[in-house]
C-alpha cells in the first residue's frame, strides 16, 4: 500500500478539479471570497481565465452557476458548507435542483471540526438540506484518495452533486492502488457480523480504528463507508441489517436528516433492526480546537469503540 | 425579416389577449405584470433576438430569461405566436401535466431558456449566461426581465455587482416599473427610487424609457449594443394592466384571474383593438 497521506479533503478536492480541468475546459469555477480556505485556489492558480470570485454573495454565485451549466458549462461553486448550502439552499433549489442543471456545489469546512470558528460556521445540517431535493447527489468522501475520486466523478456525472470538504487535514486510509470509487455504492472496509457500523466523511477513520481495536476483544463488527449519502447504496445496508441484525450509524452532522436517517429509511420499510446513531444530537457546536469538539461530541475512536461495545454485549 | 411598428402594435396586443385567456382558463395567474411586459417581450422576440424557433437549443442564439417569471402568460403568447408551440396551449395553463407551468418551466417548454419564478433568481441566472458567452468568446447576447418591486431582492443587486465587475456588455436588463406590488404601490412598501442612479452607481449604462413605445424600446436596445465594457439596464416606465381598462393601473389585478363577465369585456376590448391596429398595418 502507498504511503499514507495527511490532508485535509478540502485540498484533494482542489487538486481533482485541476487535474479533471486539464482536459475538460467546460469545467469552471466559482467562489465566495473564501478560495484560499475553500482549495478552489488551486485550480485558480492555473486556470485564472476559468474562474470568477464572486465576492461574499452566494445566492448570487449559485444563480450565476446555473446560467453556466444553462449554457454549457461544468461550473463548481464553492463556499462554506454554511453558505453555499444554508445561505444559497433557496437558490440551489429553484434554479439548480429544479430545472436538473448540471451544477457542482462544493461544501468546505463542515462539520464540528471546523472547529474554532465556532457555531455559526460549523455546519451540521449541509447533507439533511441537500438530501431533500430532488435529483440532488450527495457526496461526503472520506479521505485524499477518496476524495480524489469523487471529485472526479461528480465532474462526469450529469446533474447536480452536493460534495461535503473537510478543513481538518486527516490521515488517508484508503490503499490507492486499489481504490475503487462508484457513485452510490458503500465499501465494506472490514466484514464482521455482530454489528454493522455505517459511517461516511471524516469520522470514516475513527470507525475504522475503533473497529480494529475491538478486534483483539473479540468484537467482529463490520465497517461500511458510506460515501453517497443520496442515492444510498440501499443493497448494502440491507445485506448488513439482515446479516448483523443491528446496525450504528456514525457522522460528522445533526442526527436528524443526514445519515442516520437515509440508513434508516431504508431498514425501516425493507429489514426493520435497531439503529445506534452516533452523531450531533440536535444541537450547535461551539469554539475550540477541532480533535477536542470531536472527542467532546462523541465522534472518535474512543467514543465509536464504546458504543459499539455496549451494542454487541447487550 | 424586422417588423414595423405598426405589426408589433398587433402582435403585443395579441400576446395581451393570450395572457388573458391563459389566466382565465387557469382561474389564477397573473394578469398585471403580464399585460405591462407584453410589449418588451413582443420587441424582444420579434425584433431582437437571434433565436430559432425549430431549434430552440441552438447554442449560439441569444438567451431571455424572465426573472420577474409570474408574468409569463404574455410571455408564453409571444413564445407561441413565435412558433415554439401551439397558441392552444394557453387554454391548460397551470392545468395539471400541461406545457406551460404557472412560473417558467425550461424542462417543459420549448423557447424557455430557464426556470425562474423566485424573484431575484433570474437575473443571476442570465449574468451566468452572459458569462459563459465571454467564457466560450461567443457573440450571443442575453435579456432579463425584471420587476420594479423585484429590484427589493438583495440577489438583484449582488446581481448587478457582479455584472459590472466582470464587464458583461452583452447583458441587458430591463425592469418593468409598472410602479405596483401586491402589497400596494412600490414606493410605498418598500421604494427602490432612485433606481437609475442605483443602477449607475452600480456600474450600468442606464436608459430610461416608456415601456409601452417600441420607438424607445428599440432605441435603447440599439444604444445598448454600442457600450463595451459595461451591462446594460433598461428601466421601462409602464402601467400594469395595460391594454384592458379596468385592470389599468390597479393593485388588485397583480394576481387574479377574470371571472367569466370580466374575461368577456377584457376579449372585447382587446379584439377591437387588434382589429383597429391590425387596420392600421
Amino acid at each position: 500500500m502507498a504511503n499514507t497521506v495527511c490532508k485535509a479533503t478540502r485540498e484533494s478536492f482542489g487538486m481533482a478539479l485541476c487535474e479533471m480541468a486539464k482536459t475538460n475546459k467546460d469545467i469552471v469555477v466559482l467562489d465566495a471570497d473564501l478560495a484560499a480556505a475553500t482549495k478552489t485556489s488551486i485550480f485558480q492558480k492555473e486556470f485564472p481565465e476559468r474562474f470568477r470570485d464572486c465576492g461574499i454573495a452566494e445566492g448570487n454565485m449559485l444563480g450565476v452557476a446555473a446560467g453556466l451549466a444553462a449554457s454549457g458549462k461544468i461550473p463548481v461553486a464553492a463556499s462554506f458548507a454554511m453558505f453555499s448550502t444554508g445561505r444559497a439552499y433557496e437558490q440551489i433549489r429553484n434554479s439548480v435542483a429544479y430545472p436538473h442543471l448540471n451544477v457542482k456545489i462544493a461544501g468546505s469546512h463542515a462539520g464540528i471540526s471546523t472547529g474554532e470558528d465556532g457555531a455559526t460556521h460549523q455546519c451540521l445540517e449541509d447533507i439533511a438540506l441537500m438530501r431533500t431535493l430532488p435529483g440532488m447527489v450527495v457526496l461526503n468522501p472520506a479521505d485524499h484518495y477518496e476524495m480524489m475520486e469523487a471529485t472526479k466523478a461528480a465532474l462526469k456525472h450529469d446533474g447536480p452533486v452536493y460534495i461535503r470538504l473537510g478543513r481538518l487535514a486527516i490521515d488517508s486510509f484508503n490503499d490507492p492502488d486499489t481504490y475503487e470509487f462508484e457513485l452510490g455504492k458503500g465499501i465494506t472496509l472490514h466484514e464482521g457480523n455482530d454489528v454493522a457500523v455505517i459511517a461516511s466523511g471524516l469520522v470514516v477513520n475513527e470507525a475504522r480504528k475503533a473497529v480494529l481495536k475491538l478486534e483483539s476483544e473479540g468484537i467482529n463488527a463490520r465497517l461500511i463507508n458510506i460515501h453517497t449519502i443520496k442515492p444510498i447504496d440501499r443493497d448494502i445496508i440491507i445485506k448488513a441489517a439482515k446479516e448483523c441484525g443491528q446496525l450504528i450509524t456514525v457522522e460528522e452532522h445533526n442526527v436528524i436528516g443526514g445519515l442516520a436517517d437515509a440508513v434508516c429509511e431504508v431498514t425501516s420499510s425493507e429489514c426493520p433492526v435497531k439503529v445506534t446513531r452516533i452523531g450531533v444530537y440536535d444541537r450547535f457546536g461551539y469554539s475550540g480546537p477541532a480533535w477536542e469538539l470531536l472527542e467532546k461530541f462523541g465522534l472518535t475512536e474512543t467514543n465509536i469503540a464504546k458504543v459499539i461495545r455496549e451494542t454487541v454485549n447487550k | 425579416m424586422a417588423k414595423s411598428f405598426a405589426e408589433l402594435k398587433v402582435l403585443a396586443a395579441k400576446a395581451r389577449l393570450g395572457a388573458v385567456i391563459g389566466t382565465y382558463h387557469a382561474k389564477s395567474g397573473h394578469p398585471g405584470g403580464s399585460l405591462s411586459a407584453a410589449d418588451i417581450f413582443t420587441y424582444l422576440y420579434f425584433n431582437e433576438m437571434n433565436v430559432n424557433p425549430e431549434k430552440p437549443d441552438w447554442e449560439d442564439r441569444d438567451r431571455f430569461v424572465l426573472s420577474k417569471g409570474h408574468c409569463c402568460p404574455s410571455l408564453y403568447a409571444v413564445l407561441a405566436m413565435k412558433g415554439y408551440f401551439d397558441w392552444k396551449e394557453l387554454e391548460s395553463l397551470r392545468h395539471v401535466g400541461a406545457m406551460l407551468q404557472g412560473h417558467p418551466d425550461m424542462k417543459s417548454t420549448p423557447g424557455v431558456d430557464m426556470s425562474s419564478g423566485s424573484l431575484g433568481q433570474g437575473v443571476s441566472a442570465a449574468c451566468g449566461m452572459a458569462l459563459a458567452a465571454k467564457f466560450d468568446n461567443k457573440d450571443y447576447r442575453v435579456y432579463t426581465v425584471l420587476g420594479d418591486g423585484e429590484c427589493e431582492e438583495g440577489q438583484v443587486w449582488e446581481a448587478a455587482m457582479f455584472a459590472a465587475h466582470n464587464k458583461l456588455d452583452n447583458l441587458v436588463i430591463f425592469v418593468d416599473q409598472n410602479g405596483l406590488q401586491i402589497d400596494g404601490a412600490v414606493e410605498e412598501v418598500c421604494g427602490i427610487e432612485p433606481l437609475d442612479k442605483k443602477f449607475e452607481s452600480f456600474g450600468f449604462e442606464v436608459a430610461k424609457i416608456d415601456g409601452h413605445s417600441f420607438e424607445d424600446i428599440e432605441a435603447a436596445l440599439n444604444k445598448a449594443k454600442t457600450v463595451k465594457g459595461k451591462p446594460f439596464a433598461i428601466l421601462a416606465k409602464t402601467v400594469k394592466g395595460k391594454g384592458v381598462s379596468f385592470m389599468e393601473d390597479q393593485v388588485g389585478w397583480h394576481g387574479k384571474a377574470c371571472n367569466d363577465e370580466e374575461f368577456k369585456l377584457a376579449v372585447k376590448e382587446l379584439e377591437d383593438e387588434i382589429a383597429r391596429l391590425e387596420a392600421e398595418v
